[in-house]
């Protein structure tokens, strides 16, 4: 007999995906199985060493103000900090580490054991119970049921993953790694048509190899800015990183042995990121540079290896010993490991709804790469989506469909389940619409209110976010009634707000992005605040015109978006429709206006017909 | 569809000279509006008299003010209607003044109804006559779209959407991949195309102005000093009594106008107050008015009765014509004797050609209004570029929003624009 267990959600995979999603689940009162292949794979880095960057950085603020992992694991983990893209606006300021791998994963271990509504369940997922339209559990491969009413599938590259090094392929979910290839077969025979994607990462370098002597150092920022809102400065050893180039020796040996590239070999039918090449694609598509830069990476304080960033390949691996050789400072480096591509299974993510449902089966739930995404940001952000609502399926609760206008996780939601994926999905700041209000600044004053509205906000965050707000509101309100005369906004060239004789302090700041000005200004109003709401005022002050106007556009957008569609309505009155419309309307049954305007065949006319309907009901009510 | 959030006003009566004009404003903030301009918010639905000022105190007009209350009005919403004198110079001031509220916009033609209709104030037969003008009004603009796509406007159309597509690519990748290899000259490399976009584009808004003359009528000022002649030449040329002539300066307190067809085109002559001291308020309210209009009319005659006098208020292209020619026997006009008059005619039909004959590919006012929104965007966006690299998100908001006027201009249409359309074009449940 084998064992049977029941929980309230079922989390298959304990990368950033699963674990995030296990978490949030459980802060909302679930009980968690987490199940993984081995205890070692949780919260492991498969590629970089780094968390954030441009885009991805708002990507784990956003996940930090819903009071998730990732923000306070990296920060754990952080050896070096940079605020990329800091010359440019805060609008798309990207703030990411250099994470030791092992303090990031020690780290993610000890919070998942350390949960009391979390258990680890170490074992291969094989089959995904359904019964009828429900998921009824999952079967391991030893033969034990783990049963729950929502599962969450977290397969990251292990579904059918197969690596390739030149011409050689293996099986394995990354390397040393099984896959996942039962349960690749099984989500096949529930959602049907899969597809293929590729990625890849470089050689690993031993660090005691490296002639570093030799090497341009790249330090991390003099005042580091953290992911997590809830911590003020960094807490490992900080390190620097190596900046070396190819040169033209190095392009010659690779070009020499393109044919023998696993992508050329004819193996690969997955489709890799356009914007995270292989240094094969580089020298062929950039012919005419002779050189491309490569950053060494530390991958920790004790690890003695190093990620070469910037030189991911799947060419054979005594091509790669040859062409690394001819980098300035890697003349005699030693291989640890070789760079690869890995290929694996992936569901198109509109078969999905937006709370990361699978449409059609209640309680099982899709995050991660197994949609299409790249990155652990991208993963770990649909884990928390996932985890959320799986959760509010089995122990009730709100569901939760994040919002584009909202946040840089809606905009990735929103694109993944109404546009589909064709090559890796990663953030970028210039999908976001909304990109100059929807800052890495102010993701805890968009999502923590409706993180703790959905339960998932511990009390301290609340009490350190309250006190945040009330801070920055009495700095905003003590600028707003300082005024300034016409003579100060001549002095500085700026122009008077319109029709003034003399503006507020808060109107002169919105003028310029100033901080030094801020920082050294002698105004008592300013000179009482502390740094961090001194530039949280600049930066709120000078967005806030922008602002208005994107609510303004987004308020015209809602009000066809969030006007209800009643319950029950019965189609078939409305005689204006056409017989189809009528019926898809029925069994559609959507609820609100901006859903029933994706409904195929939806014309103007009708939609206009069916607002009016509406309009008609509510006068009558 | 339509925001409720916003407030709205527009002249409500006929557009030209009537007695009484009424000025409508919807929306949360058509109190506030009412406020601004009258003083107070009278008791909804009761006539009450208000002076009007703008909002540096100066004063409008006098009018009757009519509030209605959220629920209580045509649009559903708060409103409030200013019924003012009809004059052109006096509409203009009054809805000048209501723009100037924080939050108000100009309506969009038919979004009264529109919002009359958002609020469920239309009946279900309105509803169901309408479904069947969509279907035909989507028909037509798809179909206005295409024959626009086919010519030579999609060829302008297509280059505009390259060269923003490139210059917005570069924008976007020195904020997404400013951590790759990217060339050091962005600035230059993103500005180029953006010059050639707003050069295009003002082109053809300049042709704007040959539409607008062809559809409105080609306005001429008449200006210059009291008693230069002005009202003279005017009746001369509108052969009859329209404005009052007489030898006292300052007679002509108020613009007059008048319609005529000049080489086949419709003109408009204003004939504007004299320039002096004014000797009264009245006068010197009459003299800002006329000199305003003026700055605003297509052409300007600058008329002189004396040789000496130096010309004011002009611009480049316009005419300086020496006056009562009877008197003194020179060069120049007669209103009294109609010498020199036939000769004033050929002159300003050739400025009027001159300027009917910078065409556009475009014709419409949609068209143009999103030309407009396409070239502001892209100025915005030229300055904030130069203002350094820490605020390119702006500069590139500036280009998103550019872009969207363009991709509206190639037609794509969505269920707002077709509303906007039928409530612009048809009388609907009124």
């Amino acid at each position: 007999m084998f064992h049977v267990k029941h929980f309230d959600v079922i989390v298959i995979g304990a990368g950033h995906a699963g674990t995030e999603a296990a978490l949030a689940a459980a802060r909302r009162g679930a009980m968690v199985a987490l199940v993984s292949f081995r205890e070692a794979d949780l919260g492991v880095m498969s590629c970089n060493p780094a968390i954030g960057g441009i885009g991805k950085g708002h990507l784990v603020r956003e996940i930090d103000a819903m009071d998730g992992l990732m923000g306070v694991a990296g920060d754990y983990s952080g050896i070096q900090y940079r605020l990329l893209n800091r010359s440019r606006g805060p609008a798309v300021w990207g703030p990411r580490v250099q994470s030791d791998r092992s303090r990031y994963s020690a780290f993610v271990s000890r919070v998942v054991k350390a949960d009391p509504r979390v258990q680890l369940v170490i074992g291969e997922a094989t089959d995904i119970v359904i019964e009828g339209t429900k998921v009824g559990g999952v079967v391991l491969g030893d033969g034990t049921r783990l049963v729950s009413p929502s599962v969450i599938v977290t397969s990251g590259t292990f579904l059918r993953g197969r690596i390739h090094i030149g011409n050689q392929v293996e099986t394995g979910g990354r390397v040393d790694a099984d896959p996942a290839d039962r349960l690749g077969r099984r989500i096949e025979e529930i959602i049907g048509q899969r597809g293929r994607l590729k990625t890849g990462t470089p050689a690993r370098l031993r660090s005691s190899t490296i002639d570093w002597d030799r090497l341009e150092r790249q330090d991390g920022d003099t005042d580091p800015v953290m992911l997590s809102f809830m911590n003020k400065r960094p807490v490992a050893r900080q390190i620097a990183c190596g900046v070396t180039a190819t040169n033209e020796r190095t392009h010659e040996i690779i070009n020499a042995n393109l044919h023998l590239s696993a992508m050329r070999q004819g193996n690969i039918e997955g489709v890799g990121p356009r914007y995270c090449p292989s240094i094969e694609d580089k020298t062929t598509r950039f012919a005419d540079k002779s050189s491309h830069n490569i950053f060494l990476e530390p991958e920790g304080l004790d690890s003695d290896l190093v990620y070469p960033n910037g030189i991911s390949t799947s060419l054979p691996a005594d091509v790669q010993d040859a062409f690394i050789r001819t980098i300035t400072g890697l003349e005699s480096v030693e291989i640890a490991r070789y760079g690869y591509a890995i290929e694996y299974d992936f569901f198109d993510p509109r078969a999905l709804l937006k709370t990361l449902a699978v449409k059609g089966i209640e309680g099982l739930f899709l995050a991660g790469q197994i949609n299409g995404t790249t990155g652990y940001e991208e993963a770990a952000a649909q884990g928390l989506v996932a985890g959320i609502n799986a959760a509010a399926l089995s122990v009730g609760g709100e569901s939760w469909t994040p919002d584009r206008t909202e946040s840089y996780i809606g905009v990735m939601i929103d694109d993944l389940v109404t546009r589909g994926v064709n090559e890796p999905y990663r953030m970028f700041t210039s999908r976001a619409e909304m990109r100059l209000t929807l800052r890495p600044d102010n993701a805890d004053q968009r999502l923590t209110p409706i993180a703790t509205r959905l339960g998932v906000v511990s009390g301290k965050r609340q009490k350190a976010f309250a006190e945040k707000m009330e801070k920055l509101e009495r700095a905003i309100g003590s600028l707003q009634s300082t005024r300034v005369s016409k003579e100060d906004f001549e002095e500085f060239g700026r122009p008077l707000p319109k029709a003034g004789v003399s503006g507020s302090l808060h109107d002169f700041l919105r003028l310029e992005l100033d901080f030094e000005a801020v920082r050294n200004s002698q105004n008592p109003a300013l000179r009482v605040l502390d740094a961090d709401t001194q530039s949280q005022v600049v930066i709120e002050a000078f967005y806030r015109p922008y602002v208005e106007r994107q609510t303004r556009e987004v308020q015209q957008l809602r009000t066809m978006d969030d006007v209800a569609i009643p319950h029950g309505l019965d189609y078939s009155r409305f005689a204006s429709l056409s017989a189809e419309l009528q019926q898809k309307l029925s069994q559609a049954q959507p609820t609100t206006m901006a859903e029933a305007g994706r409904l195929e065949g939806m014309t103007p006319a009708a939609m206009l017909v069916l607002r009016a309907h509406i309009g008609l009901l509510r006068k009558s009510a | 569809m339509r925001p409720a959030d916003d407030t709205i006003v527009a002249l409500a009566s006929g557009r030209g000279k009537a007695g009484v004009a009424v000025i409508r404003v919807s929306g949360p903030l058509a109190w506030d509006v009412c406020a601004a301009l009258a003083g107070d918010v009278p008791q909804p639905r009761k006539a009450s008299l208000r002076r009007l000022v703008d909002q540096h105190g100066q004063f409008l007009d006098e009018g009757l003010v009519l509030t209605f209350s959220e629920g209580q009005s045509f649009t559903g919403e708060q409103s409030c209607e200013l019924q003012v004198h009809g004059g052109i110079a006096v509409v203009t001031a009054v809805l000048r003044a209501c723009l100037d509220v924080d939050g108000v916009r100009t309506a969009e033609p038919g979004e009264f109804t529109k919002r009359a209709f958002m609020a469920g104030r239309l009946t279900l037969p309105d509803v169901e006559a309408l479904a069947d003008l969509i279907d035909a009004e989507t028909e037509g603009q798809r179909r206005q779209a295409q024959a626009i796509l086919d010519g030579t406007a999609g060829r302008l159309i297509e280059e505009l959407r390259q060269d923003l597509l490139l210059c917005r690519s570069m924008i976007e990748a020195t904020l997404d991949f400013s951590d790759e290899e990217l060339p050091t000259d962005m600035e230059s490399l993103i500005r180029a195309p953006m010059v050639r976009v707003r050069e295009t584009v003002e082109a053809q808004l300049r042709g704007r102005k040959s539409a607008e003359i062809v559809r409105e009528g080609f306005e001429i000022a008449i200006i210059g000093r009291v008693n230069a002649g002005k009202s003279s030449l005017m009746n001369r040329l509108a052969g009859r009594e329209a404005a009052i002539t007489s030898d006292v300066e300052g007679t002509t307190r108020d613009i007059v106008e008048v319609r005529m067809d000049i080489g086949g085109f419709p003109v408009i002559l204003l004939d504007t107050a004299g320039m002096r001291e004014a000797v009264d308020t009245v006068e010197q309210i009459g003299i800002e008015r006329g000199l305003q209009r003026a700055k605003a009319a297509h052409l300007r005659i600058y008329l002189k009765s004396t040789v000496d006098d130096e010309p004011q208020g002009l611009q480049p292209g316009d005419l300086v014509i020496l006056s009562k020619r009877d008197l003194h026997g020179g060069e120049g006009i007669s209103s009294l004797t109609g010498e020199g008059i036939e000769e004033l005619l050929a002159l300003i039909e050739e400025k009027l050609s001159q300027q009917v004959s910078v065409s556009s590919v475009f014709s419409r006012e949609r068209h143009f209004d999103m030309l407009a929104r396409c070239r502001d965007s892209v100025v915005e966006a030229e300055s904030i570029l130069g203002k350094g690299i820490h605020t390119w998100d702006l500069a590139a908001e500036n280009l998103r929003s550019a872009s969207m006027a363009v991709e509206a201009l190639a037609g794509k249409i969505d269920s707002e624009d077709v509303l906007g359309a039928i409530f612009g074009s048809f009388c609907i449940g009124k």
